[in-house]
């Protein structure tokens, strides 16, 4: 068994002819967080896509667990699926089903076990993301980090091996960005998962992952843990890490030159 | 802007290439609901939850309508059968035309407005937020656990709506012509019975809500998981439900109607 859940290898993926991804290498090792950093839009979410088999690799390969992703049929994808969970940005609750029905959903889609066995286990998963008192609510009527924690109780129901993180951190109160990042650690380490985080959020990411790799334009720009990160003098790290708002990536979008928009260049 | 002849030829061209595109899209839509519905055959009570949502909960406006419909017909045929001295025929119109033309049409139409548009609103909105994702990603397909137990409680529910519409509608003509303006009520409903065909009449009936069912549930369905993921997307897709389905209701049921009643006099 290889040391490595999750292995990316010399992948590419173009959409409607352009490139979005470009000679991606990246692992990610068992037990491990894994964050994948980059500004919105620069094909992180995509990369989450393909490692989940929703999109096929234009050239090299997705590895999750020793399985091609890219070659699977759709039985052996579906197979490999249930070894994985993933939490979307908003959640992704059924929102006809309450909290406690949402974290059922899998083990009574996917499992013969008895309805009081479920009982517990779905109590167990919610105690783990402490909402077990609000298993009879509705998703409306959840706030938005209380809507991501019983999504990630929904994710780990069947305890998979991976769990892929797309933008946990986006439009929460810093309360719940703590506790959500303090879970997916937490869950890491005591469900001996491994955990990829697809995020725009640095700092929160930097206290509690163990690896990082920071995309930019569709290549990985930078790598390295946390230390070696925040130590790094590479001005698009630097930029990013500080938050500064001119550097490598330029404030303004690519545009005409200004005075000639305008209308007020000569000659 | 290049606004000549040759534009508007393009995109009329443009159009049609893309309805063409959108109907074979809808076919293969069709066609891999009615591979994935094992599921639904399994575990029927998912299809009974979604009865209730397209069919139960169109009762009121289904019952009403039939009512009022019956109602006016009843008014409408006395006036004119009145004139022959036929009014105890009213019970064989009233019959005849809600079992053939009006229970499956009208109530087609307003199952498209009230039940397909709540599916495509809430497919569409399913997928703007991620679910039919997030189904994806637990393994379990979309199409056939949430699409075909929807497209099956439709193709249920639409002839039973279509019947209750037609029975209310005969109860309408009923209360307006033998109540209301005193025709001979044996008269109205021996006539009725001795004139209305059980194949040639209902069943033929039957038939039509049918073939609505599997056209309006197929375009809500479709629509609603074509729908782009945005607020725009869902409500132009919701519109699109109603046109297209209620012309596509009219369509068929001229078909139906010149191939079911051709020898009938």
């Amino acid at each position: 068994m290889s040391d490595n859940l999750v292995e990316v290898r010399d992948l590419s993926f173009s959409y409607g002819g352009r490139l979005v991804l470009r000679d991606i290498d990246l692992s990610a090792r068992r037990g491990q967080v894994v964050a994948i950093m980059g500004l919105s839009g620069c094909g992180k979410t995509t990369l989450l896509k393909l490692i989940g088999g929703q999109l096929k690799p234009t050239q090299g390969k997705v590895l999750v667990d020793g399985e091609s992703v890219g070659d699977l049929d759709l039985g052996a994808l579906y197979r490999l699926r249930r070894r994985m969970g993933m939490l979307f940005q908003f959640g992704a609750l059924f929102t006809d089903m309450s909290v406690y029905d949402n974290v059922a959903f899998p083990l009574r889609e996917h499992t013969d076990l008895p309805e009081a066995m479920i009982n517990d286990l779905v109590l167990m998963k919610l105690n783990a993301v402490g909402l077990r008192g609000a298993m009879d609510m509705m998703p409306a009527e959840l706030s938005g980090g209380m809507a991501r924690r019983a999504a990630l109780a929904r994710a780990i129901a069947l305890e998979p091996k991976l769990i892929m993180y797309d933008e946990p951190f986006a439009g929460l109160d810093p309360v719940s960005l703590g506790v959500i990042g303090n879970l997916i650690r937490r869950l890491t380490d005591t469900l001996g998962i491994t955990s990829l985080v697809v995020t725009h959020d640095i700092q929160e990411s930097l206290k509690m992952v163990d690896y990082v790799y920071f995309i930019s334009d569709g290549v990985i720009e930078a790598q390295g843990t946390p230390a070696e990160i925040r130590a790094s003098h590479l001005p698009f790290v630097h930029q990013f890490v500080h938050g500064e708002a001119d550097g490598p990536v330029p404030f303004h979008y690519p545009a005409e030159d200004y005075a000639l928009d305008l209308g007020v260049a000569h000659g | 802007m290049a606004n000549g002849p040759g534009y508007w030829l393009r995109r009329m061209g443009a159009r049609w290439v893309d309805s063409t595109w959108r109907l074979g899209l809808a076919t293969r839509f069709l066609v891999l609901i009615l591979l994935y519905s094992g599921i639904s055959i399994r575990r029927f009570q998912l299809v009974i939850k979604e009865i209730f949502n397209a069919g139960v909960l169109s009762l009121i406006i289904i019952l009403v309508s039939g009512l009022f419909v019956g109602m006016v017909l009843g008014l409408q045929g006395y006036e004119t059968l009145q004139t022959y001295g036929a009014e105890e025929s009213l019970g064989i119109l009233v019959a005849l035309s809600l079992v053939r033309e009006l229970g499956p049409v009208v109530a087609g139409l307003l199952f498209a407005s009230r039940a397909g548009s709540a599916m495509t609103a809430e497919i569409g909105l399913m997928k703007t937020t991620e679910q039919l994702t997030a189904l994806e990603m637990m393994a379990l397909d979309p199409i056939a656990r949430v699409i075909a137990p929807r497209f099956w409680a439709g193709v249920i529910s639409m002839p039973l709506l279509a019947a209750l519409f037609s029975a209310m509608g005969i109860f309408g003509g009923y209360l307006v012509g033998v109540v209301l303006l005193g025709v001979d009520e044996g008269s109205f409903w021996s006539q009725m019975q001795a004139a209305v065909d059980f194949r040639e009449d209902i069943l033929n009936g039957v038939i039509k809500s049918a073939v609505f069912g599997v056209a309006v549930t197929t375009i809500a369905l479709y629509e609603g998981y074509d729908a782009p993921p945005t607020a725009e997307g869902v409500s132009r897709a919701t519109t699109r439900t109603v046109v297209t389905s209620s012309l596509t209701i009219l369509a068929l049921d001229f078909v139906l109607t010149s191939f079911m009643f051709r020898g009938v006099s």
